[in-house]
């Protein structure tokens, strides 16, 4: 039973990463196509963010593998 | 144009044969250890892909017909109060055999580690051994050190010799990358007064974590294919690295800003004060856990669509499945490049904070 709550969560951990990195993608499109000048330093803001948030997500991910 | 084209489509055909069998062998080598686990049962696939990702004593080849295994015994160096250090080649242990009163327990909760016994075979649980060998993983570690010292050792030499005018062979290749860590990196975060003093940290996390990766990547001839920076002792002490150096290298301002943050008010410094400290603590702890989990999740994947062709037991699904694992590397590649990039940029970002005027 545990272990399908964990691999519930590790889902659910997965959404919220994928609305996050996804929305920082999407912004760092409309950045750069205003301002394409300026791609590489909107790139190196945007890796830093997705990797913050994807560190969020694996906390998740490794507490479910933990608990399996 | 046309004759080009078409070398590059018979390449990639030999690219991709030469791939398929090497999948082969390690597909008959799954068959093999299938039946050998359980004769008759159900595959059990993620027994086998933790198996695969876990630290071991043995460097486990293939497994014959007959259930006869072929693998690389490590040595196993141990070492307890009573008996001192014994070292001994893991041959001794395979098959749950016990030798000088230690066994490797191969169920259970210490699955994998190694316990001393007593003469009637009962387990001393309180008092394990310390456990030094050079396992599966130290023996990744060890070679990916090989290669880089080689690797740079003979970048130095050769710039020694020719000068920085005209890079040649493997400089041509190695030159971009350390720009690229020293300027996009080190002088964009830290600084250009302060960044020198760190260079040769975050060069040396960088490539040793992209060998590593790379060479995880790699499935088959030994050392290839350990599971080094999915380990996370091994990550563990990369970000204790990262730890340390980021308080040594603090001044006053950083400090200042943790004990006595300013336009705090008095009264809150008692709140503030320990989310400040379980800041300098959560930060590299998240390090750890982002290329760990990161290195393993990409393995646990690659090796679950291997073993999809096991559990529907058809050979229609390994095209499929083959094609998604090729799919699948090429993203790891990505990452492997990447996880090194994100750990050396982060630890980069950490030390200037620490290391920042007051503005």
């Amino acid at each position: 039973m545990t272990g399908t709550m964990a691999a519930v969560g590790a889902g659910l951990a997965v959404i919220g990463a994928g609305l996050g990195i996804g929305r920082i993608g999407g912004s760092a499109m409309d950045a750069i196509a205003r301002q394409p000048e300026a791609t590489t330093k909107i790139q190196t803001a945007m890796i830093i963010a997705a990797a913050l948030i994807e560190g969020a997500a694996l906390f998740a991910i490794v507490v479910a593998l933990i608990a399996k | 144009m046309k004759t080009r084209d078409l070398i590059s489509l018979v390449f990639f055909l030999l690219l991709a044969g030469s791939t398929i069998s090497a999948f082969g062998s390690e597909a008959e080598e799954n068959i093999k250890e299938k039946e050998k686990a359980e004769p008759e049962g159900e595959f059990d696939a993620s027994t086998f892909i933790m198996d695969h990702i876990a630290d071991s004593h043995e460097w486990h080849l293939l497994t014959k017909k007959d259930g006869e295994s072929i693998a690389i015994y490590l040595p196993v160096i141990l070492y307890t109060k009573e008996n001192g250090l014994d070292i001994f080649s893991s041959k001794k242990l395979a098959h749950g055999q016990v030798h000088k009163g230690y066994k490797l327990e191969e169920e259970g909760d210490l699955k994998g580690s190694i316990v001393s016994v007593n003469e009637e075979g009962q387990i001393n649980e309180e008092k394990l051994p310390l456990d030094l060998s050079i396992t599966k993983t130290v023996v990744g570690l060890f070679s990916a050190a090989i290669i880089g010292l080689l690797l740079f050792l003979s970048l130095a030499r050769s710039y020694k010799k020719t000068g920085i005018s005209h890079p040649k062979g493997i400089q041509s290749f190695l030159e971009p990358i350390i720009l690229f860590v020293r300027d996009d990196i080190a002088i964009s975060n830290i600084g250009e007064h302060k960044y020198e003093k760190y260079m040769p940290y975050l060069l040396t996390v960088f490539f040793f974590i992209l060998i590593n990766n790379l060479m995880g990547l790699i499935p088959f001839p030994p050392p290839f294919g350990a599971n080094v920076t999915g380990n996370i002792a091994v990550t563990f002490v990369l970000a204790v690295f990262t730890f340390i150096i980021t308080q040594f290298s603090g001044n006053k301002n950083y400090w200042k800003h943790v004990f006595a943050t300013p336009g705090v008010p008095l009264w809150l410094l008692p709140v503030m004060i320990p989310v400040e400290i379980i800041g300098i603590v959560s930060k590299p702890f998240a390090l750890m856990i982002r290329l760990f989990a990161n290195i393993t999740a990409g393995h646990i994947i690659v090796l679950s669509l291997v073993c999809l062709i096991f559990i529907f037991k058809s050979l229609g699904v390994a095209p499929v499945s083959i094609l998604f694992v090729i799919f699948m590397d090429c993203l790891e590649l990505l990452v492997a490049f990447l996880q090194a990039y994100v750990f050396t940029l982060l630890s980069a970002l950490f030390i200037s904070m620490a290391v920042q005027d007051h503005h």
